[in-house]
């Protein structure tokens, strides 16, 4: 870990000269890289500037009412998020729920070694593959395969457990739990691909004295493993549950549209980035500000995520 | 361990490099018969290669607006282009609001809507532009009831009926309102899933215009969207066509030609007069006969009287500029709108929509006079 002690002075001298054309090239290199990150930096401020600088009407009409209000009416020209804020967080759970258990399993699996490699790696390539599917096919997919497949299973859900509210519907072709469950099979490769690095990346003695302390496999995964890879894992969910909230495409063609709160996950609902999709063409004046509003609080709600995330990270980070 | 890393990445320069020689090589044989179709089925290219030896007038058009009346106007530009190849048009469409939009900054030569200019547009245009917009009809359209009911064919409508499904009073299909009107069909016992478009548009502005129209209970309005009471919303014509489809007991409102192409089932519906109107361009054209039209040709009939008119049809506009600076641009404009609305009948026909009559044909001839 320690540098290497310079032995002669003629080489220092030597060296200092062989590098002084490359120290230029250093500044100049060292400037232009600051520029660029400096550039993204302001990006990010003018991006929210230009934001913030047409939502300004809607902002100053509704306040932060327009939060919990539960209206989009373009005749009458008002407008409130809260439909789109509820479907844009349960959606995301949805799809949370069930990719992060999925996810993690899939991930020890691939990183133990249950099977031999040639089997693993191409299952691993397999699963990252699914991350360059794009959204609007897995919109398709959802409108012509996967709703048609699981609807007899919701329906039978419906059946027997409508008396919880959350069932309480019958399921409709485009509703919320199937777009939670796209959107799952969405992060899936998100979760597993970084949850797995993770795990590979334990140090290997912390395996081994687990092992040595008389441990079974099974206590050094969920008591050594897991603990030890949790804030890549957490980050991993993290980065997932960014993609889920600010997923468009599938959801604009799965979720149904309806500007609604409704308890029931078999109905249809609405997500901030759907209604965008849907009716930036055609709005102008108050309508096409509060679509901005919309935005805004979309950015802020995956802002907080991914700040939620770093302060998890870090604290668990600080535990190992 | 140098040598061998350099001999790697030898390795894989070379393979990379046989990777685009192959590439290469299989796109050689292959190049041909790409562009062949390309430049068979793109009548822009040919025409711009022959414009010349035309003769005729050459100008390029471009236009953006509404989506509804767009695979017509597609057809009626393209079709134009072949008998005039030096006049070529382009078509946009971005969505009326978007069109308006371009029309007013003058990113466009002419704009394109499904619902008339607002007076605060038209206001916005005068300041800019120091005159009236020119506003002329170019095609109608109908709308209808399409549904998905396995064994029930021709299904009728009557206002109660249809009021009741769209404002979420009527939501079991075996409704005495709907079954006495259907006195011979076996109705389901199912909930009634009304599918709505979630994006703006102009056949959510002619629908909700009928409904506002029509139905006493209504109560969200008339524009290009709306606060639906109830129901599922899709993207555009073909999403709600997709959803209707595959939803049993499903039924929503789509232009006719989209239901007609898809092969859905449509509702016939009653009219004012109190019959029951099967959904036909011919019954809708109805519905514009004998109205007066206004100076500015917004000529809106939200629920038509005439006893055989079918009840929701609407008119699309294209919005022109009261002076053009380039002389040729104006005459191709001109004579295009004329031909499309006297020659490019039979293509809306074809397609589905209703051309306009001779008479409002020749007052829009006489409008598009104005233009200078």
């Amino acid at each position: 870990m320690t540098s290497e002690p310079i032995s002669h002075s003629e080489s220092l001298v030597e060296s200092s000269q062989r590098f002084r054309a490359p120290r230029l090239i250093n500044q100049i290199f060292r400037w232009l890289t600051l520029a660029l990150a400096v550039g993204i930096g302001l990006v990010l401020v003018w991006i929210t500037y230009s934001l913030l600088s047409i939502a300004l009407p809607a902002i100053a009409q509704f306040n932060l009412g327009f939060l919990f209000t539960q209206v989009w009416n373009p005749v009458q020209e008002l407008y409130g998020a809260l439909p789109q804020i509820y479907g844009t967080i349960v959606s995301s759970i949805i799809a949370l729920i069930f990719a992060v258990p999925l996810g993690v399993g899939v991930a020890i699996f691939l990183s133990e070694d249950f099977l031999p490699r040639r089997v693993l790696t191409p299952i691993a390539f397999l699963v990252e593959l699914l991350a360059a599917i794009p959204s609007v096919v897995y919109g398709m997919w959802g409108i012509f395969v996967f709703i048609p497949a699981i609807l007899p299973i919701l329906q039978g859900v419906h059946k027997a457990f409508g008396w919880i509210p959350f069932f309480s519907t019958a399921p409709s072709t485009r509703q919320m739990f199937a777009t939670g469950l796209v959107l799952a099979i969405m992060i899936l490769p998100t979760i597993i691909a970084i949850s797995r690095d993770s795990l590979i990346s334990v140090p290997p003695q912390l395996r081994q004295g687990a092992y040595g302390l008389g441990a079974t496999r099974w206590e050094t995964i969920t008591q050594v493993l897991l603990p030890a890879s949790l804030s890549g894992i957490i980050g991993s969910v993290m980065l997932a549950l960014g993609r889920a909230l600010g997923e468009t495409m599938a959801a604009a063609m799965l979720i149904g549209n309806a500007n609604r709160v409704n308890v029931s996950l078999f109905a249809p609902a609405s997500t901030i980035s759907a209604l965008i999709a849907n009716q930036f063409g055609e709005a102008s004046g108050l309508q096409k500000s509060a679509l901005f509003y919309q935005a805004l609080i979309l950015m802020v709600l995956t802002l907080v995520v991914n700040m939620l995330a770093e302060v998890i990270v870090n604290r668990f980070q600080q535990v190992e | 361990m140098t040598s061998l890393s350099r001999l790697k990445r030898r390795a894989v320069l070379a393979t990379l490099a046989c990777a685009s020689l192959g590439l290469a090589v299989s796109c050689a044989p292959s190049s041909p018969d790409v562009a062949t179709p390309s430049s068979g089925t793109s009548p822009a290219a040919s025409g711009s290669a022959s414009g010349g030896s035309a003769g005729g007038g050459s100008a390029t058009l471009s236009g953006a607006g509404a989506s509804f009346p767009a695979p017509l106007y597609q057809r009626w530009f393209a079709d134009y282009n072949k008998e005039n190849s030096g006049v070529q048009i382009s078509y946009q469409s971005v969505g009326s609001g978007a069109g308006v939009e371009q029309f007013l900054a003058g990113t466009v030569d002419f704009g394109a809507s499904d619902a008339p200019l607002k007076s605060e547009d038209k206001e916005k245009f005068k300041a800019k532009y120091g005159a009236e917009p020119i506003q002329v009809p170019m095609t109608g359209g109908t709308i209808v009831f399409a549904y998905n009911l396995d064994g029930v064919d021709g299904l009728k409508l009557s206002r109660d009926a249809y009021c009741g499904i769209v404002t979420g009073q009527i939501t079991k299909w075996n409704d005495p309102a709907i079954a006495s009107a259907n006195s011979g069909a076996t109705l389901p016992d199912s909930e009634i899933q009304f599918v709505h478009r979630s994006d703006g548009s102009g056949t959510t502005f002619g629908f909700t215009n009928h409904l506002k129209a029509a139905c006493p209970d209504w109560k969200a309005g008339a524009s290009k969207s709306v606060e639906w009471p109830v129901g599922t919303g899709a993207k555009g014509n073909e999403g709600v066509t997709a959803q209707i489809q595959q939803t049993p007991g499903a039924i929503g409102y789509t232009e006719f030609s989209y239901a007609k192409e898809n092969g859905l089932k449509m509702a016939a519906i009653e009219n004012k007069a109190g019959k029951i109107i099967e959904p036909s361009p011919e019954a809708g054209a109805v519905a514009f006969k004998g109205e007066t039209i206004p100076a500015d040709f917004a000529l809106l009939v939200p629920d038509p009287a005439a006893a055989e008119a079918y009840p929701i049809s609407t008119l699309t506009w294209v919005l022109l500029y009261p002076e053009y600076k380039d002389a040729a641009k104006k005459e191709a404009l001109i004579n295009v709108i004329k031909w499309s609305l006297d020659s490019g009948k039979t293509a809306a026909t074809d397609l589905g929509y209703i051309p306009l009559e001779t008479e409002l044909a020749g007052k829009v001839e006489t409008e598009l006079g104005k233009i200078k």
